[in-house]
């Protein structure tokens, strides 16, 4: 439970800073009169915030995942599964998706609908080519005769992998959205922010499956190593 | 309002905080069934989860006519026990106090007590009512399946819960539980996402953190760790699912059954504990937190006494949020694991009772020298605190891995944990349906019913579960469907179980009466007025009452002072709602 003790440890660092800032000190019962309210004039966008929310649910889910991995690992029926080289290229392929993505989010900026739109696309087009990838490698791996009940570290391979691509189909749904509402008018302040929601999810996604990689291919194993020595 | 700006060099915040784009309905069906507004989901959330918690209700009194009167009824044979005593458990535990606390008080405090006009997402908070009344519906289907709900536990601890000896085990009841569940976590995280950003962008103007009612930082402090904790059951439930479905061993270890090997092995059971009570311990917290903060707001308003230590209040809630991510390994103290860690868990589960007990003095030293109203909230905020720090001691003996060791899986544990997360928490729920009940209808509820409700409850609850700590002390054990003839089940110990029977009964025709008062003083109520209880949260101070759509008719209001100023010295009424300014700033105001 590690992996996930630290990922609190950072949300909680994240709320005590933001607390910290919230005159928790203060003393109400002294304090009449609206001018003890110090919040900014332009507020952040609420989706915004949500989205930030959101996104730590998803890494406790994630990160819950990983500290199970970990824990299963040390049994001794444990025996680590080749991964086809084809995930390499869906690596690079959703790298291209985010990259083009945060390249939509600054060219709608910029007011150049046109390109916004075509970039949207194009992450479109890679984050669904990602998701084919990822089933092809999961055939091959199938064919190979690395069926999901054979050993737990297939089964977590499939696992996670599904669930990362099951936060993928959901933030292609999202971005389908944008994307046509693109299409059909003009690009205004709510799809700019909508374009900039989805590039971050797309930043987060693309963040997780590098963690995961990482750990499937087996480099995560100095960190795993590390662990159980704190632990031990 | 004019506005007052006499603070020179502050920052002033703008003139009005952005209006949200309220959605507006256009038929019968998206007012009332398809809502978006926050109120109407918060009816729907609670009804549901009642109307649940009547299913509950009804297997609790199975429960205890089975262990009164062992062999009489034959409808309840063991495997029926096993499964009535885990839903009972689940229900009561997920689909009831969690979802009456937040989705319920939450959905309808939260935007009122803020000053905001409603929920900052609405689609995504209506899709959340409606994902748990699937999980909910999930949940009952399994009672109609064949072979019937799961007979796990409420833990639903592998191996045992997918395996053919457990009812439901290789039949549909665990696959629906499991599901509900995660249907249930899907369904959570929409409404908890909006409950947390309403807070941090939706508060009124001059609505500072610290101005916020203690039921708002309870309740929301508590989904916070909801968001972070349920992920854990949502993967033990994936988990599950895999190996029962689809032959996968996360959890299951090597294993025979009915002399057959079967497909799992090298799995770990105590890989599913972790992951559990990781989620569970901060469970009894996210039951607990809303009703701190609720229980606070009661006794502040109905002892006409400001709060004693707001700020070691807030404080507290905080680092009881905080702690009690690093205590759940308490629950494992009998699973084998490393005594040291049992040293760490013990003593921090130790600590929480530190800012527990601070939350239990301020309560009392708010009622001290108050002004103190015995009405139906006060009666059951006080029921709280006595039945609160009860439990909690009685937490303390099963925190120390020494004393939990041999009480472990008796019935001292069904003691503890029903005084201090099943009657406390429901308590509070009650004190508040009978505050907030003349909001949210505009009359109040029957007094005469509310008093025989409260004390048969009350101290029918301490008939039922103050005689189980004895019982646990002479070592009955929990979940057991018949305790036959041992030794140590003395003659005491079958007249305590038919007496603690008797209660139950007795306290559960009680909630029907609660039932029925809800429903008759919907017509019959007296008329109740917009503030009956002089109280100076923002929810009382609505224009209308019950608030219409959008709570606040054209302007949102302006937070002047904290939520607690009860009888100020020298104030005309011995209350000052929040949005009243200054008095100085009064005469400026009229001045200008």
């Amino acid at each position: 439970m590690t992996v996930v003790m630290v990922f609190l440890a950072v949300i909680a660092v994240i709320i005590a800073w933001w607390l910290a800032q919230q005159r928790l000190a203060s003393k109400p019962w002294l304090e009449v009169g609206h001018t003890h309210d110090h919040r900014g004039i332009e507020p952040v966008p609420a989706a915004k915030i949500g989205l930030g929310v959101f996104l730590a649910v998803v890494g406790a889910l994630f990160t819950l995942f990983i500290s199970a991995y970990f824990m299963r690992m040390a049994s001794s029926d444990w025996s680590p599964m080749p991964l086809p080289r084809f995930l390499w290229i869906n690596t690079g392929v959703l790298v291209v998706s985010s990259v083009t993505l945060h390249w939509a989010k600054v060219e709608a900026e910029r007011r150049n609908d046109e390109a916004a739109r075509t970039s949207l696309l194009v992450a479109l087009a890679a984050g669904l080519a990602f998701l084919v990838g990822q089933l092809f490698a999961w055939r091959a791996l199938s064919s190979a005769g690395y069926l999901l009940s054979g050993n737990p570290a297939n089964s977590f391979f499939y696992m996670i992998t599904g669930m990362h691509g099951l936060h993928i189909v959901g933030g292609l749904a999202a971005l389908g959205r944008v994307t046509l509402r693109t299409w059909d008018a003009p690009i205004d302040r709510r799809t700019r922010l909508a374009i900039g929601l989805c590039a971050t999810y797309w930043h987060f996604m693309l963040a997780v499956w590098v963690v995961l990689f990482a750990l499937f291919s087996g480099w995560a194993n100095d960190v795993v190593d590390l662990c159980r020595q704190l632990l031990t | 309002m004019v506005d007052v700006r006499s603070g020179i060099g502050e920052a002033v915040p703008p003139a009005e905080v952005e209006d949200v784009e309220l959605y507006h309905p256009h038929s019968w069906w998206t007012r009332y069934v398809f809502s978006q507004d926050a109120k109407i989901i918060a009816i729907q959330y609670s009804t549901t989860a009642i109307a649940i918690g009547m299913v509950a209700l009804v297997l609790s009194w199975l429960i205890r006519l089975q262990l009164g009167f062992p062999g009489t009824f034959e409808l309840i044979d063991a495997e029926r026990y096993y499964q009535f005593i885990t839903m009972h458990g689940m229900i009561m535990v997920i689909y009831l106090l969690t979802a009456l606390f937040l989705g319920g008080f939450g959905n309808y405090l939260i935007p009122l007590m803020v000053g905001a006009r409603d929920m900052v997402f609405p689609y995504a908070n209506m899709l959340s009512y409606w994902i748990y009344l699937l999980a909910v519906l999930v949940l009952a289907a399994s009672f109609f399946a064949p072979g019937g709900p799961t007979g796990a536990g409420w833990t639903l601890y592998p191996p045992q819960a997918i395996l053919s000896n457990t009812p439901g085990g290789r039949d549909w009841g665990i696959i629906l539980m499991l599901s509900s569940l995660i249907i249930f976590i899907i369904g959570f995280t929409m409404g908890g996402l909006n409950y947390v950003v309403t807070v941090l962008q939706g508060r009124a103007r001059g609505m500072t953190l610290m101005r916020m009612p203690l039921t708002v930082w309870g309740i929301i402090t508590a989904t916070v760790m909801a968001l972070l904790a349920f992920p854990a059951l949502f993967v033990a439930c994936v988990m599950m699912l895999f190996d029962r479905l689809l032959g996968t061993s996360f959890f299951m270890p090597a294993i025979a059954e009915m002399g057959e090997q079967l497909e799992y092995g090298g799995g770990s059971p105590i890989l599913f504990q972790h992951l559990f009570w990781f989620f569970g311990h901060p469970e009894v917290y996210i039951v607990a937190l809303p009703a701190f903060g609720i229980v606070s707001d009661l006794i502040s308003t109905h002892a006409r006494k400001n709060i004693f230590g707001y700020r070691m209040m807030v404080w507290a809630i905080v680092i009881i949020g905080a702690l009690s991510f690093v205590v759940w390994a308490h629950h494992m103290y009998v699973s084998g694991m490393n005594p040291y860690f049992g040293f760490f868990f013990a003593t921090t589960t130790l600590i929480i009772a530190v800012p527990t007990a601070i939350k239990v003095y301020n309560w009392v030293l708010t009622l001290w020298r108050g002004d103190i109203h015995l009405t139906l909230p006060m009666l059951f905020a006080l029921a709280f605190i006595v039945t609160f720090v009860n439990g909690g001691l009685t937490g303390l003996f099963l925190g120390n891995v020494v004393v939990d060791v041999p009480l472990s899986d008796t019935m001292f544990v069904v003691a503890h944990f029903h005084m201090v997360m099943g009657v406390a928490p429901i308590l509070v729920i009650f004190g508040a349906i009978y505050h907030w009940y003349p909001k949210v209808t505009g009359r109040m509820l029957n007094e005469a019913l509310g008093q025989l409700h409260f004390w048969v409850t009350f101290l029918g609850a301490y008939a039922i579960f103050f005689p189980m700590h004895y019982l646990g002390l002479v070592g009955v054990p929990r979940r057991y469907h018949e305790l036959g003839d041992a030794s140590f089940v003395t003659d005491s110990v079958h007249s305590l179980n038919a007496f603690i029977s008797v209660a139950a009964l007795i306290v559960g025709a009680a909630q029907i009466v609660f039932l029925f008062n809800l429903v008759w003083s919907l017509r019959h109520g007296r008329e109740a007025g917009g503030n009956p209880w002089r109280a100076t949260t923002l929810e009382w101070q609505t224009p209308e009452t019950p608030p219409p759509h959008g709570n606040w008719g054209k302007e949102l209001p302006v937070v002047y002072r904290w939520a607690y100023d009860y009888s100020v010295p020298g104030a005309p009424e011995d209350f000052i709602p929040q949005n009243q300014p200054a008095p100085g700033r009064m005469s400026h105001e009229a001045a200008s």
